[in-house]
Protein backbone atom coordinates (compact mmCIF):
# COMPACT_ATOMS: atom_id res chain seq x y z
CA UNK A 1 0.00 0.00 0.00
CA UNK A 2 2.94 2.31 1.03
CA UNK A 3 4.33 1.87 -2.39
CA UNK A 4 0.97 2.50 -4.30
CA UNK A 5 0.90 5.53 -2.22
CA UNK A 6 4.43 6.57 -3.06
CA UNK A 7 4.22 5.78 -6.90
CA UNK A 8 0.95 7.88 -7.45
CA UNK A 9 3.06 10.63 -5.77
CA UNK A 10 5.81 10.22 -7.67
CA UNK A 11 3.66 10.33 -10.88
CA UNK A 12 1.64 13.07 -9.66
CA UNK A 13 4.74 15.23 -9.06
CA UNK A 14 6.15 14.43 -12.58
CA UNK A 15 2.88 15.75 -14.06
CA UNK A 16 3.62 18.94 -13.18
CA UNK A 17 6.90 19.15 -14.67
CA UNK A 18 5.18 21.34 -17.64
CA UNK A 19 4.21 23.85 -15.28
CA UNK A 20 7.29 24.07 -13.54
CA UNK A 21 9.16 24.44 -17.05
CA UNK A 22 6.25 27.11 -17.98
CA UNK A 23 6.76 28.86 -14.86
CA UNK A 24 10.55 28.97 -15.00
CA UNK A 25 10.52 30.36 -18.53
CA UNK A 26 8.13 33.29 -16.96
CA UNK A 27 10.51 33.70 -14.31
CA UNK A 28 13.41 33.68 -16.35
CA UNK A 29 12.52 36.29 -19.07
CA UNK A 30 11.08 38.59 -16.39
CA UNK A 31 14.10 38.49 -14.13
CA UNK A 32 16.06 38.58 -17.66
CA UNK A 33 13.90 41.08 -19.09
CA UNK A 34 12.92 43.80 -16.84
CA UNK A 35 16.51 44.73 -15.58
CA UNK A 36 16.02 46.80 -19.11
CA UNK A 37 13.67 49.64 -18.21
CA UNK A 38 15.84 50.42 -15.06
CA UNK A 39 18.36 51.38 -18.27
CA UNK A 40 15.72 51.81 -20.76
CA UNK A 41 12.90 54.53 -20.78
CA UNK A 42 9.95 51.72 -21.28
CA UNK A 43 8.04 54.38 -23.70
CA UNK A 44 10.95 55.18 -25.65
CA UNK A 45 11.59 51.02 -25.69
CA UNK A 46 7.99 50.37 -27.07
CA UNK A 47 7.93 53.83 -29.22
CA UNK A 48 11.29 54.07 -30.61
CA UNK A 49 11.79 53.78 -34.11
CA UNK A 50 15.08 53.48 -33.94
CA UNK A 51 17.08 49.78 -32.98
CA UNK A 52 20.78 50.69 -32.90
CA UNK A 53 21.88 48.50 -30.02
CA UNK A 54 25.35 47.81 -30.73
CA UNK A 55 26.04 51.58 -31.81
CA UNK A 56 29.15 52.36 -29.52
CA UNK A 57 28.49 56.37 -28.59
CA UNK A 58 24.57 56.53 -28.59
CA UNK A 59 22.95 53.23 -28.80
CA UNK A 60 19.39 53.45 -29.15
CA UNK A 61 16.56 50.63 -28.20
CA UNK A 62 13.46 51.61 -30.17
CA UNK A 63 11.51 48.29 -31.05
CA UNK A 64 8.46 49.95 -32.82
CA UNK A 65 9.73 48.58 -36.37
CA UNK A 66 10.16 45.23 -34.92
CA UNK A 67 6.62 44.58 -33.56
CA UNK A 68 5.82 46.24 -36.53
CA UNK A 69 7.44 43.43 -38.54
CA UNK A 70 6.19 40.92 -37.05
CA UNK A 71 2.57 42.13 -36.65
CA UNK A 72 2.57 42.76 -40.69
CA UNK A 73 4.41 39.49 -41.00
CA UNK A 74 1.88 37.22 -39.36
CA UNK A 75 -1.35 39.34 -40.61
CA UNK A 76 0.12 38.71 -44.12
CA UNK A 77 1.19 34.73 -42.89
CA UNK A 78 -2.65 34.56 -42.41
CA UNK A 79 -3.98 35.84 -45.65
CA UNK A 80 -2.48 32.93 -47.35
CA UNK A 81 -2.84 30.53 -44.21
CA UNK A 82 -6.46 30.88 -43.24
CA UNK A 83 -8.07 30.68 -47.21
CA UNK A 84 -6.06 27.88 -48.20
CA UNK A 85 -5.88 26.01 -44.60
CA UNK A 86 -9.69 26.44 -43.50
CA UNK A 87 -10.83 25.41 -47.87
CA UNK A 88 -8.55 22.56 -47.59
CA UNK A 89 -10.16 21.49 -44.27
CA UNK A 90 -13.55 21.84 -45.78
CA UNK A 91 -12.41 20.07 -48.85
CA UNK A 92 -11.46 16.77 -46.67
CA UNK A 93 -14.32 17.06 -44.89
CA UNK A 94 -17.21 17.74 -47.37
CA UNK A 95 -15.95 16.62 -50.83
CA UNK A 96 -13.12 14.16 -50.64
CA UNK A 97 -14.33 10.68 -51.15
CA UNK A 98 -13.26 8.46 -48.13
CA UNK A 99 -10.61 6.91 -49.65
CA UNK A 100 -8.49 10.54 -50.74
CA UNK A 101 -9.30 11.59 -46.98
CA UNK A 102 -7.48 8.50 -45.88
CA UNK A 103 -4.81 9.71 -47.66
CA UNK A 104 -4.63 13.61 -47.90
CA UNK A 105 -5.31 14.02 -43.99
CA UNK A 106 -1.55 11.82 -43.15
CA UNK A 107 -0.18 13.94 -46.09
CA UNK A 108 -0.82 17.24 -44.55
CA UNK A 109 -0.18 15.99 -41.08
CA UNK A 110 3.08 14.94 -42.45
CA UNK A 111 3.74 18.03 -43.94
CA UNK A 112 3.20 20.04 -40.91
CA UNK A 113 6.23 17.96 -39.75
CA UNK A 114 8.63 19.90 -42.60
CA UNK A 115 11.35 21.72 -40.67
CA UNK A 116 11.06 25.53 -40.55
CA UNK A 117 14.70 25.82 -41.42
CA UNK A 118 13.79 23.99 -44.70
CA UNK A 119 11.29 26.66 -45.44
CA UNK A 120 13.59 29.31 -44.75
CA UNK A 121 16.17 27.75 -47.11
CA UNK A 122 13.31 27.07 -49.72
CA UNK A 123 12.47 31.10 -49.36
CA UNK A 124 15.50 32.39 -49.62
CA UNK A 125 16.62 30.28 -52.66
CA UNK A 126 14.31 29.79 -54.59
CA UNK A 127 11.22 31.92 -53.78
CA UNK A 128 12.98 34.93 -53.05
CA UNK A 129 14.93 35.19 -56.72
CA UNK A 130 11.59 34.11 -57.93
CA UNK A 131 9.74 37.18 -56.43
CA UNK A 132 12.76 39.38 -57.10
CA UNK A 133 12.55 38.71 -60.72
CA UNK A 134 8.85 38.64 -61.80
CA UNK A 135 8.13 41.83 -60.11
CA UNK A 136 11.05 43.68 -60.54
CA UNK A 137 12.16 44.91 -57.05
CA UNK A 138 15.17 45.54 -55.63
CA UNK A 139 15.22 42.63 -53.02
CA UNK A 140 13.78 39.63 -52.78
CA UNK A 141 14.05 39.39 -49.22
CA UNK A 142 10.88 41.42 -47.59
CA UNK A 143 7.75 41.38 -46.00
CA UNK A 144 6.20 39.61 -48.80
CA UNK A 145 8.44 36.64 -49.13
CA UNK A 146 8.27 36.34 -45.69
CA UNK A 147 4.50 36.13 -45.13
CA UNK A 148 3.91 34.00 -47.82
CA UNK A 149 6.24 31.69 -46.88
CA UNK A 150 5.14 31.73 -43.10
CA UNK A 151 1.33 31.08 -44.47
CA UNK A 152 2.35 28.33 -46.75
CA UNK A 153 4.38 27.03 -43.46
CA UNK A 154 1.07 27.75 -41.51
CA UNK A 155 -1.13 25.82 -43.60
CA UNK A 156 -0.85 22.04 -42.40
CA UNK A 157 -1.63 23.41 -38.61
CA UNK A 158 -4.42 25.46 -39.68
CA UNK A 159 -6.16 22.88 -41.54
CA UNK A 160 -5.52 19.84 -39.61
CA UNK A 161 -7.06 21.40 -36.53
CA UNK A 162 -9.87 22.77 -38.90
CA UNK A 163 -10.72 19.71 -40.01
CA UNK A 164 -10.81 18.21 -36.49
CA UNK A 165 -13.28 20.79 -35.53
CA UNK A 166 -15.46 19.98 -38.52
CA UNK A 167 -15.51 16.18 -38.05
CA UNK A 168 -16.54 17.36 -34.49
CA UNK A 169 -20.24 18.78 -35.71
CA UNK A 170 -22.76 16.02 -35.08
CA UNK A 171 -23.86 14.26 -38.35
CA UNK A 172 -27.89 15.12 -37.52
CA UNK A 173 -27.45 18.74 -38.25
CA UNK A 174 -25.99 18.02 -41.20
CA UNK A 175 -29.10 15.36 -42.03
CA UNK A 176 -31.70 17.90 -40.71
CA UNK A 177 -30.66 20.54 -42.91
CA UNK A 178 -30.64 18.20 -46.48
CA UNK A 179 -33.97 17.29 -44.66
CA UNK A 180 -35.37 20.46 -45.23
CA UNK A 181 -34.19 20.73 -48.90
CA UNK A 182 -30.45 22.30 -48.49
CA UNK A 183 -27.92 21.62 -50.95
CA UNK A 184 -24.75 20.26 -50.07
CA UNK A 185 -23.39 24.17 -50.03
CA UNK A 186 -26.13 25.74 -48.74
CA UNK A 187 -25.31 22.86 -45.77
CA UNK A 188 -22.15 23.72 -45.78
CA UNK A 189 -22.25 27.30 -45.00
CA UNK A 190 -25.67 27.55 -43.43
CA UNK A 191 -25.05 24.60 -41.14
CA UNK A 192 -21.79 23.00 -40.68
CA UNK A 193 -19.13 26.02 -41.06
CA UNK A 194 -21.61 27.83 -38.80
CA UNK A 195 -21.27 24.87 -35.99
CA UNK A 196 -17.82 24.48 -36.30
CA UNK A 197 -16.99 28.13 -36.52
CA UNK A 198 -15.39 28.71 -32.73
CA UNK A 199 -13.52 25.35 -33.41
CA UNK A 200 -11.86 26.92 -36.42
CA UNK A 201 -11.19 29.65 -35.24
CA UNK A 202 -9.63 28.54 -32.68
CA UNK A 203 -7.57 26.91 -35.30
CA UNK A 204 -6.73 30.61 -36.93
CA UNK A 205 -5.52 31.72 -33.32
CA UNK A 206 -3.00 28.72 -32.85
CA UNK A 207 -1.80 29.15 -36.25
CA UNK A 208 -1.42 32.54 -35.93
CA UNK A 209 0.42 31.71 -32.81
CA UNK A 210 2.63 29.44 -34.73
CA UNK A 211 3.28 32.48 -36.97
CA UNK A 212 4.47 35.21 -34.77
CA UNK A 213 6.38 33.05 -32.66
CA UNK A 214 8.21 31.59 -35.73
CA UNK A 215 11.82 31.87 -36.12
CA UNK A 216 14.50 30.87 -39.35
CA UNK A 217 11.74 31.60 -41.50
CA UNK A 218 11.80 35.12 -41.14
CA UNK A 219 15.39 35.30 -40.08
CA UNK A 220 16.28 33.66 -43.34
CA UNK A 221 13.46 35.62 -45.20
CA UNK A 222 12.52 38.77 -43.89
CA UNK A 223 15.69 40.79 -44.90
CA UNK A 224 16.62 41.78 -41.86
CA UNK A 225 16.24 45.31 -41.54
CA UNK A 226 14.99 47.17 -38.52
CA UNK A 227 12.69 49.59 -40.53
CA UNK A 228 9.00 50.58 -40.70
CA UNK A 229 8.22 49.07 -43.72
CA UNK A 230 6.83 51.77 -45.94
CA UNK A 231 5.58 49.19 -48.73
CA UNK A 232 4.96 45.52 -48.69
CA UNK A 233 8.16 44.37 -50.66
CA UNK A 234 10.17 46.44 -47.82
CA UNK A 235 12.98 44.17 -45.71
CA UNK A 236 11.97 43.77 -42.01
CA UNK A 237 12.84 42.39 -38.84
CA UNK A 238 10.24 40.61 -36.69
CA UNK A 239 11.05 40.11 -33.22
CA UNK A 240 11.66 36.62 -33.14
CA UNK A 241 14.60 36.97 -35.83
CA UNK A 242 15.87 40.12 -33.98
CA UNK A 243 16.48 38.09 -31.03
CA UNK A 244 18.12 34.83 -33.04
CA UNK A 245 20.22 36.72 -35.08
CA UNK A 246 21.70 39.00 -32.43
CA UNK A 247 21.97 36.65 -29.02
CA UNK A 248 25.18 35.22 -30.27
CA UNK A 249 26.87 38.74 -30.23
CA UNK A 250 25.26 40.17 -27.17
CA UNK A 251 27.54 40.64 -24.43
CA UNK A 252 25.97 38.92 -21.35
CA UNK A 253 24.16 41.52 -18.88
CA UNK A 254 24.83 44.50 -20.87
CA UNK A 255 21.75 46.64 -21.91
CA UNK A 256 21.46 44.58 -25.20
CA UNK A 257 21.38 41.47 -23.74
CA UNK A 258 18.61 42.95 -21.58
CA UNK A 259 16.84 44.56 -24.57
CA UNK A 260 16.94 41.21 -26.31
CA UNK A 261 15.31 39.31 -23.29
CA UNK A 262 12.41 42.26 -23.13
CA UNK A 263 11.64 41.41 -26.26
CA UNK A 264 11.20 37.44 -25.71
CA UNK A 265 9.32 38.49 -22.47
CA UNK A 266 7.24 40.48 -24.99
CA UNK A 267 6.64 37.22 -27.26
CA UNK A 268 5.82 35.18 -24.64
CA UNK A 269 3.21 37.14 -23.52
CA UNK A 270 1.61 37.46 -26.56
CA UNK A 271 1.78 33.93 -27.47
CA UNK A 272 0.82 33.33 -24.25
CA UNK A 273 -2.72 35.52 -24.57
CA UNK A 274 -3.48 33.56 -27.68
CA UNK A 275 -2.99 30.37 -26.54
CA UNK A 276 -5.35 30.84 -23.73
CA UNK A 277 -7.96 32.63 -26.20
CA UNK A 278 -7.66 29.23 -28.40
CA UNK A 279 -8.56 27.62 -25.15
CA UNK A 280 -11.25 29.52 -23.80
CA UNK A 281 -12.60 29.37 -27.38
CA UNK A 282 -12.57 25.98 -27.52
CA UNK A 283 -13.83 24.95 -24.06
CA UNK A 284 -16.81 26.82 -25.55
CA UNK A 285 -16.96 24.92 -28.81
CA UNK A 286 -16.98 22.10 -27.02
CA UNK A 287 -19.85 22.74 -24.97
CA UNK A 288 -21.78 24.04 -27.69
CA UNK A 289 -22.09 20.83 -29.25
CA UNK A 290 -22.33 18.74 -25.98
CA UNK A 291 -19.45 17.03 -26.16
CA UNK A 292 -18.68 18.06 -22.15
CA UNK A 293 -15.74 20.46 -21.08
CA UNK B 1 -29.29 26.23 -64.04
CA UNK B 2 -30.63 26.60 -60.26
CA UNK B 3 -28.68 29.40 -58.43
CA UNK B 4 -28.09 27.11 -55.82
CA UNK B 5 -26.35 24.84 -58.17
CA UNK B 6 -24.27 27.09 -59.38
CA UNK B 7 -23.34 28.48 -55.83
CA UNK B 8 -22.46 24.84 -55.05
CA UNK B 9 -20.10 24.58 -58.27
CA UNK B 10 -18.09 27.87 -57.64
CA UNK B 11 -18.08 26.83 -54.17
CA UNK B 12 -16.75 23.37 -54.40
CA UNK B 13 -14.41 24.65 -57.13
CA UNK B 14 -12.94 27.16 -54.66
CA UNK B 15 -12.54 24.04 -51.73
CA UNK B 16 -11.05 22.09 -54.94
CA UNK B 17 -8.60 25.16 -55.45
CA UNK B 18 -7.67 25.59 -52.15
CA UNK B 19 -6.21 21.92 -51.37
CA UNK B 20 -4.59 21.86 -54.88
CA UNK B 21 -2.41 25.28 -54.20
CA UNK B 22 -1.91 23.43 -50.60
CA UNK B 23 -0.45 20.33 -51.94
CA UNK B 24 1.33 22.79 -54.82
CA UNK B 25 3.30 24.86 -52.42
CA UNK B 26 4.48 21.58 -50.26
CA UNK B 27 5.03 19.81 -53.25
CA UNK B 28 6.98 22.27 -54.63
CA UNK B 29 9.29 22.57 -51.53
CA UNK B 30 9.86 18.90 -51.40
CA UNK B 31 10.57 18.78 -55.68
CA UNK B 32 13.17 21.64 -55.44
CA UNK B 33 15.11 20.35 -52.43
CA UNK B 34 15.19 16.82 -53.80
CA UNK B 35 16.04 17.69 -57.13
CA UNK B 36 19.13 19.88 -56.23
CA UNK B 37 19.92 18.28 -53.27
CA UNK B 38 20.49 14.89 -54.41
CA UNK B 39 23.06 15.51 -56.54
CA UNK B 40 24.96 16.56 -53.64
CA UNK B 41 24.98 13.37 -51.63
CA UNK B 42 27.13 11.11 -52.06
CA UNK B 43 28.90 8.31 -49.47
CA UNK B 44 31.98 10.92 -48.72
CA UNK B 45 29.62 14.20 -48.32
CA UNK B 46 28.10 11.75 -45.65
CA UNK B 47 30.71 10.53 -43.69
CA UNK B 48 33.77 13.06 -43.97
CA UNK B 49 34.03 15.70 -42.16
CA UNK B 50 33.82 19.59 -43.99
CA UNK B 51 36.91 21.08 -45.49
CA UNK B 52 37.95 24.50 -46.46
CA UNK B 53 36.20 26.34 -44.18
CA UNK B 54 32.70 24.58 -45.20
CA UNK B 55 33.04 24.75 -49.24
CA UNK B 56 33.93 21.17 -49.63
CA UNK B 57 34.03 17.69 -48.31
CA UNK B 58 31.31 16.41 -46.19
CA UNK B 59 28.61 17.17 -43.17
CA UNK B 60 29.50 13.98 -40.91
CA UNK B 61 29.89 15.84 -38.18
CA UNK B 62 26.59 17.82 -38.14
CA UNK B 63 24.78 14.84 -38.49
CA UNK B 64 26.19 12.82 -35.50
CA UNK B 65 26.09 16.27 -33.75
CA UNK B 66 22.07 16.19 -34.30
CA UNK B 67 21.61 12.49 -34.00
CA UNK B 68 23.15 12.67 -30.11
CA UNK B 69 20.93 15.96 -29.74
CA UNK B 70 18.01 14.02 -30.86
CA UNK B 71 18.74 11.45 -28.57
CA UNK B 72 19.29 13.55 -25.67
CA UNK B 73 15.70 15.34 -26.26
CA UNK B 74 14.22 12.08 -25.84
CA UNK B 75 16.13 11.12 -22.82
CA UNK B 76 14.91 14.03 -20.93
CA UNK B 77 11.33 14.21 -22.31
CA UNK B 78 10.94 10.50 -21.83
CA UNK B 79 10.43 9.89 -17.78
CA UNK B 80 8.55 13.35 -17.10
CA UNK B 81 5.91 12.85 -20.28
CA UNK B 82 4.95 9.36 -19.44
CA UNK B 83 4.39 9.84 -16.05
CA UNK B 84 2.54 13.21 -16.78
CA UNK B 85 0.19 10.84 -18.74
CA UNK B 86 -0.22 8.19 -16.56
CA UNK B 87 -1.17 10.59 -13.71
CA UNK B 88 -3.54 12.33 -15.74
CA UNK B 89 -5.15 9.15 -17.42
CA UNK B 90 -4.66 6.24 -14.28
CA UNK B 91 -4.94 8.68 -10.99
CA UNK B 92 -7.61 11.25 -12.76
CA UNK B 93 -6.80 14.15 -10.76
CA UNK B 94 -9.50 16.32 -9.55
CA UNK B 95 -11.00 19.29 -11.56
CA UNK B 96 -8.37 21.95 -10.19
CA UNK B 97 -4.83 19.73 -10.44
CA UNK B 98 -6.54 18.38 -14.09
CA UNK B 99 -7.19 22.00 -15.61
CA UNK B 100 -3.53 23.37 -14.34
CA UNK B 101 -1.83 20.80 -15.62
CA UNK B 102 -3.43 20.57 -18.96
CA UNK B 103 -3.34 24.43 -19.50
CA UNK B 104 0.39 24.08 -18.53
CA UNK B 105 0.72 21.52 -20.95
CA UNK B 106 -1.27 23.35 -23.91
CA UNK B 107 0.70 26.88 -23.59
CA UNK B 108 3.71 25.41 -23.33
CA UNK B 109 3.26 23.58 -26.96
CA UNK B 110 2.40 27.34 -27.57
CA UNK B 111 5.90 28.79 -26.74
CA UNK B 112 8.09 30.02 -29.72
CA UNK B 113 11.01 28.24 -29.88
CA UNK B 114 13.18 31.24 -29.51
CA UNK B 115 12.12 31.65 -26.49
CA UNK B 116 12.86 28.12 -25.81
CA UNK B 117 16.56 29.13 -26.71
CA UNK B 118 16.70 31.69 -24.42
CA UNK B 119 15.35 30.01 -21.20
CA UNK B 120 18.00 27.57 -22.41
CA UNK B 121 20.42 29.99 -22.73
CA UNK B 122 20.23 31.41 -19.50
CA UNK B 123 19.11 28.21 -17.20
CA UNK B 124 21.30 25.26 -18.39
CA UNK B 125 24.37 27.08 -19.98
CA UNK B 126 24.97 30.11 -17.71
CA UNK B 127 22.99 29.35 -14.36
CA UNK B 128 23.57 25.53 -14.01
CA UNK B 129 27.10 26.17 -15.85
CA UNK B 130 26.90 23.65 -18.96
CA UNK B 131 28.12 26.14 -21.68
CA UNK B 132 26.89 25.59 -24.66
CA UNK B 133 27.05 22.20 -24.97
CA UNK B 134 25.13 18.97 -26.08
CA UNK B 135 23.73 18.79 -22.76
CA UNK B 136 22.10 22.35 -22.64
CA UNK B 137 20.72 21.46 -26.16
CA UNK B 138 19.40 18.47 -25.41
CA UNK B 139 17.34 19.60 -22.40
CA UNK B 140 16.66 22.32 -24.30
CA UNK B 141 14.67 20.47 -26.92
CA UNK B 142 13.51 18.09 -24.22
CA UNK B 143 11.51 20.54 -22.85
CA UNK B 144 10.55 21.77 -26.01
CA UNK B 145 8.78 18.18 -26.93
CA UNK B 146 7.68 17.23 -24.01
CA UNK B 147 3.92 18.28 -24.09
CA UNK B 148 4.11 16.60 -27.67
CA UNK B 149 4.84 13.42 -25.80
CA UNK B 150 2.78 13.65 -23.48
CA UNK B 151 -0.65 14.23 -25.56
CA UNK B 152 0.63 11.24 -27.66
CA UNK B 153 1.33 9.18 -24.71
CA UNK B 154 -2.46 10.55 -23.06
CA UNK B 155 -3.95 9.42 -27.00
CA UNK B 156 -2.70 5.87 -25.97
CA UNK B 157 -3.50 5.70 -22.60
CA UNK B 158 -7.40 6.72 -23.15
CA UNK B 159 -7.62 4.01 -26.12
CA UNK B 160 -7.15 1.03 -23.66
CA UNK B 161 -10.46 -0.04 -23.01
CA UNK B 162 -11.65 0.82 -19.55
CA UNK B 163 -12.73 -3.14 -19.33
CA UNK B 164 -9.00 -4.45 -19.34
CA UNK B 165 -8.57 -2.05 -16.23
CA UNK B 166 -11.59 -3.19 -14.38
CA UNK B 167 -11.27 -7.02 -15.08
CA UNK B 168 -7.49 -6.74 -13.33
CA UNK B 169 -8.56 -4.48 -10.35
CA UNK B 170 -11.45 -7.46 -10.36
CA UNK B 171 -9.02 -9.64 -10.03
CA UNK B 172 -7.23 -8.26 -6.75
CA UNK B 173 -4.70 -6.79 -8.87
CA UNK B 174 -3.93 -3.21 -7.17
CA UNK B 175 -3.54 -0.01 -9.42
CA UNK B 176 -0.04 0.00 -10.25
CA UNK B 177 0.10 -3.58 -11.23
CA UNK B 178 -2.63 -2.74 -13.85
CA UNK B 179 -0.80 0.20 -14.97
CA UNK B 180 2.19 -2.05 -15.30
CA UNK B 181 1.47 -5.15 -16.65
CA UNK B 182 -2.34 -4.69 -18.42
CA UNK B 183 -2.45 -0.92 -19.54
CA UNK B 184 1.82 0.09 -20.17
CA UNK B 185 1.98 -2.60 -22.73
CA UNK B 186 -1.64 -2.19 -24.35
CA UNK B 187 -0.68 1.51 -24.77
CA UNK B 188 2.85 0.73 -25.77
CA UNK B 189 2.76 1.40 -29.73
CA UNK B 190 1.09 4.40 -29.36
CA UNK B 191 3.25 6.21 -27.07
CA UNK B 192 6.63 4.94 -28.91
CA UNK B 193 4.80 6.69 -32.24
CA UNK B 194 4.19 9.65 -29.98
CA UNK B 195 8.15 9.55 -29.28
CA UNK B 196 8.92 9.03 -32.61
CA UNK B 197 7.51 12.22 -33.91
CA UNK B 198 8.84 13.77 -31.00
CA UNK B 199 12.35 12.63 -32.65
CA UNK B 200 11.05 14.01 -35.66
CA UNK B 201 10.54 17.42 -34.12
CA UNK B 202 13.56 17.67 -32.25
CA UNK B 203 16.18 16.70 -35.54
CA UNK B 204 14.34 19.78 -36.86
CA UNK B 205 14.59 22.57 -34.62
CA UNK B 206 17.12 24.84 -35.55
CA UNK B 207 16.09 27.98 -32.83
CA UNK B 208 16.53 26.36 -29.56
CA UNK B 209 19.73 24.63 -30.19
CA UNK B 210 21.20 28.37 -32.12
CA UNK B 211 23.19 29.50 -28.55
CA UNK B 212 22.45 26.33 -26.46
CA UNK B 213 24.61 23.96 -28.18
CA UNK B 214 25.11 24.56 -32.35
CA UNK B 215 28.70 25.87 -33.45
CA UNK B 216 29.02 26.61 -36.97
CA UNK B 217 32.19 25.04 -37.60
CA UNK B 218 33.95 22.05 -36.34
CA UNK B 219 37.06 20.12 -36.80
CA UNK B 220 36.23 16.67 -35.52
CA UNK B 221 33.14 15.02 -33.55
CA UNK B 222 31.80 16.19 -30.39
CA UNK B 223 33.75 14.57 -27.57
CA UNK B 224 31.62 14.40 -24.53
CA UNK B 225 28.46 16.11 -23.31
CA UNK B 226 29.86 18.96 -22.17
CA UNK B 227 31.71 20.11 -25.80
CA UNK B 228 29.38 22.06 -28.21
CA UNK B 229 28.36 20.60 -31.47
CA UNK B 230 27.44 20.74 -35.02
CA UNK B 231 23.66 20.11 -36.31
CA UNK B 232 22.40 19.98 -39.27
CA UNK B 233 19.74 22.48 -39.27
CA UNK B 234 22.03 24.91 -37.70
CA UNK B 235 24.67 24.20 -40.62
CA UNK B 236 22.24 24.83 -42.94
CA UNK B 237 21.56 28.38 -41.67
CA UNK B 238 25.55 28.85 -41.46
CA UNK B 239 25.57 28.14 -44.58
CA UNK B 240 23.44 30.55 -45.74
CA UNK B 241 24.42 33.57 -44.25
CA UNK B 242 27.93 33.38 -43.25
CA UNK B 243 31.40 32.72 -45.12
CA UNK B 244 32.80 34.06 -48.48
CA UNK B 245 31.88 31.44 -50.79
CA UNK B 246 28.12 31.34 -51.25
CA UNK B 247 28.21 29.49 -54.23
CA UNK B 248 29.94 26.51 -53.01
CA UNK B 249 28.20 27.13 -49.49
CA UNK B 250 24.76 26.47 -50.99
CA UNK B 251 25.29 23.62 -52.94
CA UNK B 252 26.00 21.69 -49.44
CA UNK B 253 22.90 23.57 -47.70
CA UNK B 254 21.33 21.94 -50.56
CA UNK B 255 22.41 18.78 -49.84
CA UNK B 256 21.93 19.42 -46.02
CA UNK B 257 18.07 20.49 -46.45
CA UNK B 258 17.52 17.31 -48.64
CA UNK B 259 19.09 14.72 -45.49
CA UNK B 260 17.34 16.89 -42.86
CA UNK B 261 13.98 17.00 -45.19
CA UNK B 262 13.93 13.18 -45.72
CA UNK B 263 15.02 12.24 -42.06
CA UNK B 264 12.14 14.41 -40.72
CA UNK B 265 9.99 13.23 -43.16
CA UNK B 266 10.86 9.40 -42.96
CA UNK B 267 10.24 9.75 -39.28
CA UNK B 268 7.29 11.03 -39.33
CA UNK B 269 5.37 8.78 -41.86
CA UNK B 270 7.01 5.83 -40.11
CA UNK B 271 5.21 7.60 -36.85
CA UNK B 272 2.20 8.93 -38.51
CA UNK B 273 1.31 5.19 -40.39
CA UNK B 274 1.29 3.67 -36.52
CA UNK B 275 -0.84 6.11 -35.59
CA UNK B 276 -3.14 5.79 -38.08
CA UNK B 277 -3.25 1.95 -38.24
CA UNK B 278 -3.78 2.14 -34.38
CA UNK B 279 -6.36 4.58 -34.41
CA UNK B 280 -7.92 2.50 -37.04
CA UNK B 281 -7.79 -0.49 -34.49
CA UNK B 282 -9.61 1.44 -31.40
CA UNK B 283 -12.26 2.42 -33.38
CA UNK B 284 -12.94 -0.59 -34.85
CA UNK B 285 -12.73 -1.71 -31.28
CA UNK B 286 -15.49 -0.17 -30.38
Amino acid sequence: MVRENVLKWTFGTLAYTSLLVLLAITVVLFQQGLPLFGRVNAWEFFTGIHWYPTHEEHPEYGILPIIIASLCTTAGAMLVCVPLGVGSALYLNEIASFRQRAFLKPVVELLASIPSIVFGFFGMVIVAPFVQKLLHIPVGLNLFTASLILGIMAIPTVCSLSEDALSFVPRSFREASYAVGANRWQTLTGVVFPAAGSGISTAVILGMSRAIGETMTVLMVAGNAAIIPKSIFDPVRPMTSTIAAEMGEAVIGSTHYHALFAIGLMLFVITFVFNIAAELISRRFRIKLGLGA
Amino acid sequence: MKRATLDQKIGFGLLYLSILLTLFFLGAIIYFIAVRGVGIISWQFLTETPRKAMTAGGVAPAIVGTFYLTIGAVLVALIPGIACAIYLCEYSPKGVAMNVIRVSINNLAGVPSVVFGLFGLSVFCKYMGFGVSILAGALTLGILILPGIISAAQEALLAVPQSLREASLALGATQWQTIRKIVLPAALPGILTGIILGVGRAAGETAPIMFTAATMYKRGYPTSIFSETMALPYHIYALMTEGTRPKEQTAIAYGCALILLVLVLLISAIAIYFRQKQRGASYGGR
